[in-house]
């Protein structure tokens, strides 16, 4: 048995969590009529399991609003209690009420206010004749001590191990009150027999305690080897039931993986292990005839090394549908809020992510289809003036594009309006009158910092809140953003992320005598530009000519203060990079090579630094950091910025 | 362990230990329990566009930690670092730290009574970071506070690059 | 009178952890880096607990434990062992050995005076 029962804890908090959102789920059916007997079974059932759990892990106050839950569940499911809407929205807030009381217990922190007023308003819901503003009157039965029987028969040895049993007696003393205690001595030898090593008595006991079996159990811990221990609550408890559906996990701390993933794991390891006994036999014996051998070996270390790290970051991989799953009801309550009838189609749910991407990418998505609703749907009268059909669409779609993941959200809404947004942008700043702007161009404004505030939020027809907040998210994730739209046919954004956040194909390079990364998919091609290439614009700062066309040129080593030598562009490597469209040169000393490097946060022990992603281990050891393309894009518009003025 | 066995015996009074390091001529002492471990220098990888007093970021058996240099932090003269440079590694609100001393000293035990309110230090040391004095024996050692020493906001934040 | 505990692990800043904590709780505290030490200072005295690494040069705690178990002095003494959470073989070898019990590596200086609470009366 583990001693760490917070492990545990961990495996409970995830299943509660997937039980909520198959109960959310079928409340949902239910509440739109979809619903079924099998519906309410399934509510129940979780409902249930989530009581039975939270009272074996002292989680007290989740048990008895659970029990709330599952006797007004219980009623409906046995006919006794209607299913009305009401009674479904009902259990629909109180879902949420759970959530929060489950997040509260995880974290530590304080149960959520309300908590009492929802438990009574289950109890109340029972009555035949509810409806839904009637006040609540009933509490919350409140029992917290619980009876137990309890055997406890030591192992003889147990004095050889340092422990004495009466301390185990004492402990459970101090955990409730002891109602009755019984030795057993039928063990016990005649005299003459009797080794003073040995520990010839049993214990019985009952005893009242607000712990659970679990945690009496511990206090066994340390002396159950070789002992029976018996822990029985007196009343009992029906068994938990099996979950009914297998949600993914949402959960940031664990994973859970497959037998078969891990099997294949430990398969691997070992033929890594044979491979490498092999090479050092070789190189015991090592002759010079045995190079070739040893080389084989060698490639065959490497490939079994390859293999096992796709399927370590293959463990890391969940389905996309995990953050899917949520958006049913977000869409479900913002069409209760806005009137609009609206259908929820989702397509690519079995697409696997890392799970951190697939977990940052909840709030973006929730940003995108409030937006689609908010802005992007019209309401019914101008949907049908417009010809088409009163409900609105939207879609969340999600495929694999080469080394990729899509993520598109799309509606068939009214699209954005370019002038509008063409005008709005030319206020901001963001544009010149006269400057001309592609179509796409004027759409990627949408993303631009300065663009969503409140005010404007209204007056354009299509996007505005939290697009900046969108686009930083997912490049955040080393992922990128477009958007696109048809006037009365709707818009498009699409969200193209890596597959893995862990590992970055990388191009080493150096400054100075720093050793710096960028990420492959961000270079287009490097040169050394010849003197005439090199150019001074107005206002523009240095330029370098490539086909034709002029690119800024930033000095690496002047962005990010190293000191260089090499600050003859002539005598350098130019790096060019692509960001959103716009390119870019980056003066750097030499390129060391391409690689593939493990992403390690700056976050976790420091903070986001700007123009930097993260940072990564270089094969002697040493940090080596990572760069933002469009960061330092973004650097060296700001630093151009300071000289003009 | 002598010694400590006889303080363990001293009751009343709390007593805490503090490692002390010295930064040129002078004693600085933090609580053991905020110390994690402590290292010789290795490489530094400077950061771009930070406080001079944040050295950069090293690896920590694979986690990048940043790394304080506590002379320039105190305005101090700054030192070439050498093979007697320490880094002490501390853990300050979930996040691990590592702290450029030049050399560590002992572990000593302070008593609650043995520590003076902090006396007006001039502009050597911000006496924010201060969480008093302590006489042991004939030394006189400050204790930092490095919770609030390493809370700076520039530790912590940054506005938005965008 | 008051109680001596003997803490052995190679690790300075775990023993500096664990006895600082015990003394705040206590106890007299005697301190070796391995277990060959942690016998040597054993032979000047009777020690009330005993708290050990598993993973030590020169003898590590397991071997510790048995020999601990084999001297009259320690037979009985309750002896708590230092593991980590991956170390679950380990901490059946070290109770097979004569352990009473275990703390899981990292802990909270509570839940060790929690842990000895139980092994000590």
């Amino acid at each position: 048995m583990e001693f760490d029962i917070s492990r545990f804890r961990d495996t409970f908090f995830q299943e509660a969590e997937e039980h909520a959102a198959t109960m959310e789920a079928e409340l949902l059916r239910l509440e739109q009529g979809g619903g079924d007997a099998e519906s309410l079974n399934a509510i129940f059932r979780c409902a249930h399991s989530i009581k039975g759990a939270s009272g074996t892990f002292g989680f007290d106050d989740i048990a008895k609003f659970t029990h709330a839950l599952e006797t007004l569940l219980e009623g409906m499911r046995a006919g006794r209690i209607e299913p009305t809407a009401a009674r479904a929205a009902l259990l629909l807030r109180s879902v949420d009420v759970l959530r929060e009381l489950l997040a509260a217990a995880r974290t530590g922190g304080p149960p959520p206010a309300g908590v009492e007023e929802s438990a009574a308003q289950l109890v109340v819901a029972q009555r035949a004749d509810w409806a839904p503003n009637a006040p609540a009157v009933a509490r919350v039965d409140d029992s917290a001590a619980r009876p137990y029987r309890i055997r406890f028969v030591p192992a003889p040895e147990i004095f050889l191990q340092g422990m004495d049993p009466v301390l185990v007696l004492r402990e459970l003393e101090r955990a409730g009150e002891v109602q009755e205690l019984r030795v057993d001595l039928s063990r016990l030898p005649p005299l003459a027999q009797l080794d003073p090593e040995i520990c010839y008595l049993g214990w019985d006991l009952r005893l009242r305690s607000e712990k659970s079996a679990e945690d009496l159990r511990d206090v066994f811990a340390f002396v159950e080897d070789g002992a029976r221990v018996e822990v029985e609550p007196e009343t009992a408890r029906p068994a938990l039931s099996a979950p009914s559906v297998r949600a993914p996990v949402r959960d940031s701390t664990s994973i859970r993986v497959t037998t078969e993933k891990v099997d294949k794991l430990v398969d691997l390891v070992g033929e890594l292990v044979i491979a490498q006994s092999m090479a050092a036999e070789i190189l015991n014996n090592f002759t010079a005839s045995s190079l070739l051998r040893l080389q084989e070996a060698f490639s065959e270390m490497e490939r079994y090394t390859r293999e096992l790290q796709e399927r370590v970051m293959g463990v890391r991989m969940l389905p996309i549908g995990s953050v899917f799953s949520r958006f049913p009801r977000l869409v479900h309550d913002l069409a209760e809020a806005t009137g609009k009838r609206i259908v929820l189609e989702m397509s690519g749910e079995e697409t696997e992510l890392d799970k951190a991407v697939v977990e940052s990418l909840g709030d973006p998505l929730t940003h995108l289809i409030r937006n689609a609703v908010d802005h992007g749907l019209e309401p019914p009268e101008e949907r049908r003036a417009a010809g088409k059909p009163e409900q609105g669409a939207i879609r969340l779609h999600a495929f694999h594009q080469g080394g990729n993941v899509i993520v598109e959200a799309s509606d068939d809404g009214r699209g954005l309006d370019a002038a509008k947004i063409r005008r709005k942008a030319v206020e901001r700043g963001l544009l010149a009158e006269d400057q001309p702007a592609s179509e796409e161009q004027i759409h990627a404004m949408l993303f631009e910092p300065g663009f969503s505030t409140a005010e404007q939020v209204s007056s354009i027809s299509g996007r505005g809140v939290g697009m900046d907040v969108v686009k930083r998210t997912v490049e955040g994730m080393n992922g990128a953003v477009s958007i696109s739209s048809a006037p009365g046919r709707g818009t498009s954004v699409r969200i193209k992320l890596p597959l893995t956040l862990a590992i970055l194909d990388g191009l080493l390079l150096r400054v100075g005598e720093q050793t710096y990364i960028l990420p492959l998919v961000a270079i287009l091609e490097s040169v050394r530009p010849t003197a005439a290439q090199l150019n001074s614009m107005a206002g523009q700062g240095e330029v370098v000519i490539m086909r034709g066309e002029p690119l800024p040129l930033v000095r690496l080593h002047r962005l990010l203060n190293v000191p260089t030598e090499v600050t003859d562009a002539t005598r350098g490597l130019l790096v060019l990079v692509e960001n959103h469209g716009r390119r870019l040169a980056l003066l750097v000393d030499e390129l060391l090579g391409q690689q593939q490097v493990v992403i390690k946060s700056l976050e976790s022990n420091f903070r986001k630094v700007e123009g930097v992603v993260g940072a990564t281990i270089l094969g002697d050891g040493r940090a080596a950091l990572i760069l933002d393309v469009a960061g330092l894009a973004q650097m060296a518009r700001n630093a151009r910025g300071v000289i003009d003025r | 362990m002598t010694t400590a066995a006889t303080l363990g015996t001293e009751t009343g009074t709390q007593v805490n230990q503090y490692l002390t390091f010295t930064l040129g001529s002078e004693e600085y002492g933090i609580e053991i329990l905020k110390v994690q471990e402590i290292k010789g220098y290795t490489g530094i990888t400077p950061i771009p566009n930070t406080p001079p007093y944040i050295r950069g970021v090293m690896n920590l058996r694979g986690t990048v930690i940043p790394v304080v240099d506590l002379r320039v932090k105190f305005s101090m003269e700054e030192q070439a670092y050498d093979k007697f440079t320490v880094i002490i590694v501390v853990t300050v609100r979930d996040k691990v730290i590592g702290v450029v001393v030049d050399a560590v000293s002992d572990v000593l035990d302070v008593a609650a009574s043995q520590i003076r309110e902090t006396p007006d230090l001039g502009a050597r040391a911000d006496v924010r970071f201060i969480g008093g004095m302590a006489t042991v024996g004939e030394k006189l050692v400050v204790l930092l506070d490095i919770e609030k020493l390493l809370s700076a906001e520039e530790m912590s934040s940054l506005t938005s690059a965008a | 009178m008051g109680r001596t505990a003997l803490i052995v692990d190679d690790s300075v800043s775990i023993r500096q952890l664990v006895s600082f904590t015990l003394r705040e709780a206590g106890f007299s505290v005697i301190e070796a880096g391995d277990g060959q030490e942690g016998l040597h200072k054993l032979d000047d005295g009777r020690v009330d607990l005993i708290i050990t690494d598993l993973n030590m040069p020169r003898m590590d705690g397991i071997a510790f434990i048995r020999n601990l178990r084999s001297r009259p002095s320690s037979k009985y003494t309750p002896v708590l062992m230092l593991t980590t959470e991956s170390q679950a073989s380990k901490k059946q070898e070290g109770k097979a050995a004569g352990a009473t019990g275990w703390i899981v590596k990292p802990f909270h200086p509570g839940k060790l005076l929690e842990v000895i609470g139980r092994v000590l009366p």
